[in-house]
């Protein structure tokens, strides 16, 4: 999405492509967060839940994942069918913003549900204190990683967030596994 | 840009996006990932998604703005409070509208 100013402001096709990939280096960070919970799939399976991923299906599935409430071999149907679920719906509103967009008006302030969506999923998502500073670490680094070009700031600030996380679960010590 | 052009983009755009997305994913059960990086990902949905919030709640127009004139910010902590006390999606999101809204409604009357 942040490609879309870039494109109508007639931003060259490397600087349009370059902030893509910068700014979805996050969907490695959950690539990487998932993987162990798909660890015996069949490739096959593997490339439809990557296709499938999206920030709203990881913020869905991550929780229940890595609190173990969910079975291996279960897994699996439990992404696809919220994942699927998620990237219909986008679709769907994805046209329907296409034809009746121009009609919202931006006074409503529509966009803030993008923060609010990502606010629903970082509240669980702080279980602890560990968790705790890495959510701290990453929001404060976040204030001053805004600047960096190219949207370097998100996944500096995430980074800084998880080293946050690990440095005080070495302070002091594995609090929960 | 061209049409061309503008597709080519589109489809690039598409393609790093899923190879970002697969890499882990494809890599592991091939690859083991040291100790360390297994116990770093606990953190990763706690980080990414705060980095993601702050500056949208934080900076208005560009410019850091952290005052009670900021309706955003004040709207983003009580979904907080929301997210924190009911555990629910459609509440958090209901919710932090309303505060908005209210905020954009008494910001205009005064």
């Amino acid at each position: 999405m942040a490609a879309v100013p870039l494109l109508s402001a007639g931003a060259s096709i490397t600087v349009v492509l370059l902030t893509v990939l910068v700014i979805n280096l996050r969907l490695t960070l959950y690539s990487a967060s998932l993987a162990p919970h798909f660890r015996r799939i069949p490739a096959g399976w593997k490339g439809l839940l990557a296709y499938l991923l999206t920030d709203q299906a990881y913020a869905a599935t991550i929780t229940p994942f890595d609190d173990g409430e969910t079975e291996e071999p279960d897994k699996r149907w439990y992404f696809l069918g919220v994942a699927l679920a998620i990237w219909v719906t986008w679709q769907a509103a994805t046209l329907l913003g296409v034809f009746v967009g121009s009609w919202a008006s931006e006074g409503w302030s529509l966009d803030f549900v993008l923060p609010l969506i990502f606010i629903a999923a970082v509240v669980p998502a702080i279980k602890d204190r560990t968790t705790g500073a890495a959510s701290l670490s990453a929001g404060v680094a976040a204030l001053f990683c805004v600047a960096l070009p190219l949207n370097f700031g998100l996944i500096s600030a995430a980074l800084v967030g998880v080293i946050g996380g690990l440095a005080t679960e070495m302070i002091l010590g594995r609090s929960r596994p | 840009m061209s049409t061309l052009t503008l597709w080519l983009a589109v489809a690039g755009a598409g393609a790093i996006t899923f190879v970002l997305r697969l890499s882990f994913i494809a890599l592991l059960g091939r690859i083991e990932i040291p100790i360390v990086l297994s116990r770093a990902l606990r953190f990763v949905p706690a980080a990414v998604f705060t980095a993601v919030v702050v500056p949208l709640l934080f900076y208005v127009d560009g410019a850091l703005e952290v005052s009670l004139g900021n309706e955003r910010l004040l709207a983003g902590l009580a979904a907080a409070l929301f997210a924190w006390r009911t555990r629910s999606v459609p509440l958090t999101l209901v919710g932090g509208m309303l505060v908005l809204w209210t905020l954009q409604i008494l910001g205009q009357s005064l």
